[in-house]
């Protein structure tokens, strides 16, 4: 399926370019979002190096573990693959943390070796396991107690009130992971199990 | 009092964990400097492996976005949009949030200044802003760190979420700010 959206995206990009005779934007697009990529993937060296060192502190002190043991209850309903007080719980745990915080930049290392660890269990190695499949439904829908970066925007715009839409985006958050964590569920009914 | 418990939560939580977790694990007797550096080793390699599932997916929605096609998608979903009672000044912002994060936080940002941050689409903006996140980035980055090309329904678990936030959004800002 995603190589089906992938082909989409550039085929009806530039056709859309050549009926409004403008090829060159799309020579000028490849060069910019390669090199885009290219530097996000530079900038999140530094921050991976440090989150990754932080963690391998925490993991020879025995704070993962005691984090993975805390959310043990919640764990082994959502994955039921992963053995208990496997290392990828604490990060997962971390990431979500992060993410409830609104610290994006820490989020991102703890979610990797997340992912790190669950690649682990995956035994068909480019394929997505069910334990991936639902870390992400969390990552990506996950509630938000600080959406700082948005509050941050509001306050330059001169707000009144800049937090007042802590409560409206909790709300959402939340409706928007219960109907994620429920999709992943339906839609393993009707996948095999990897 | 909620705002300075929240700015205060969000200035100190990193200080506070990069202070908390080497001294609990010096006291465990951990020898921190050697430990992290065996940690920190990784790091590199996984933000290089990334590079391929980035350029590949910032090219393609690059080439959408830019070629003017995002632009035609909302055009043809406004009428519709607008229909069911929602401003369509917000539907860029609904259609980029999955696919560009720089992107639509530009867009969020235009609208907040543009219609003001306490109006009903600058409070919607900020709400969805806020409450979704860019769901084909995430998934490029995190499968992307361990080599998976086969997303599996991954990806519409995630366009699932951002549409449910996204009427959820709607819902509450106007039950409560409407």
């Amino acid at each position: 399926m995603i190589n089906l959206i992938w082909l989409l995206l550039i085929i009806i990009g530039i056709l859309v370019a050549a009926i409004k005779g403008q090829p060159e934007i799309i020579t000028d697009t490849v060069i910019q979002s390669a090199n885009l990529g290219v530097r996000y993937s530079f900038d999140l060296i530094g921050l991976m190096t440090f989150w990754l060192g932080i963690m391998r502190l925490g993991e020879a002190a025995g704070l993962v573990d005691i984090l993975a043991k805390i959310i043990r209850p919640f764990t082994r309903v959502l994955f039921p693959s992963v053995p208990a007080n496997h290392p990828a719980m604490g990060a997962i745990l971390l990431n979500i943390s992060a993410n409830v915080l609104g610290l994006g930049n820490a989020a991102t290392p703890f979610g990797l070796k997340a992912m790190q660890e669950l690649q682990l269990l995956n035994k068909n190695s480019n394929e997505a396991s069910d334990a991936m499949i639902t870390f992400l439904a969390i990552n990506t829908s996950c509630i938000v107690i600080v959406p700082a970066t948005i509050i941050g925007v509001r306050v330059a715009a001169g707000s009144i009130n800049p937090t007042e839409i802590v409560g409206t985006t909790l709300f959402a958050t939340l409706i928007g992971m219960t109907i994620a964590l429920t999709a992943d569920k339906v839609f393993r009914l009707f996948t095999r199990k990897g | 009092m909620l705002e300075s418990f929240i700015s205060l939560l969000s200035k100190w939580t990193i200080p506070f964990l990069v202070l908390f977790i080497p001294t609990f694990a010096y006291i465990k007797g951990v020898k921190v400097y050697e430990e992290f550096i065996v940690g920190a080793e990784e790091g590199f390699k996984i933000a290089i492996k990334l590079i391929p599932y980035l350029v590949a997916m910032l090219v393609a929605i690059g080439i959408f976005r830019n070629s003017g096609a995002m632009n035609i998608v909302v055009t043809a979903i406004s009428p519709v949009i607008s229909f069911f009672g929602i401003p369509g000044e917000i539907l860029p912002l609904a259609i980029m949030r999955p696919l560009s994060g720089g992107g639509a936080l530009g867009l969020a940002t235009e609208l907040i200044n543009t219609f003001g941050p306490d109006s009903l689409i600058g409070r919607l903006a900020s709400t969805m802003q806020g409450s979704s996140d860019t769901t084909f980035f995430v998934l490029t980055v995190y499968f992307g760190s361990v080599g998976i090309s086969k997303y599996r329904h991954a990806l519409w678990v995630g366009l699932i979420a951002d549409i449910t936030s996204f009427i959820a959004s709607i819902y509450i800002v106007n039950k409560i700010f409407g």
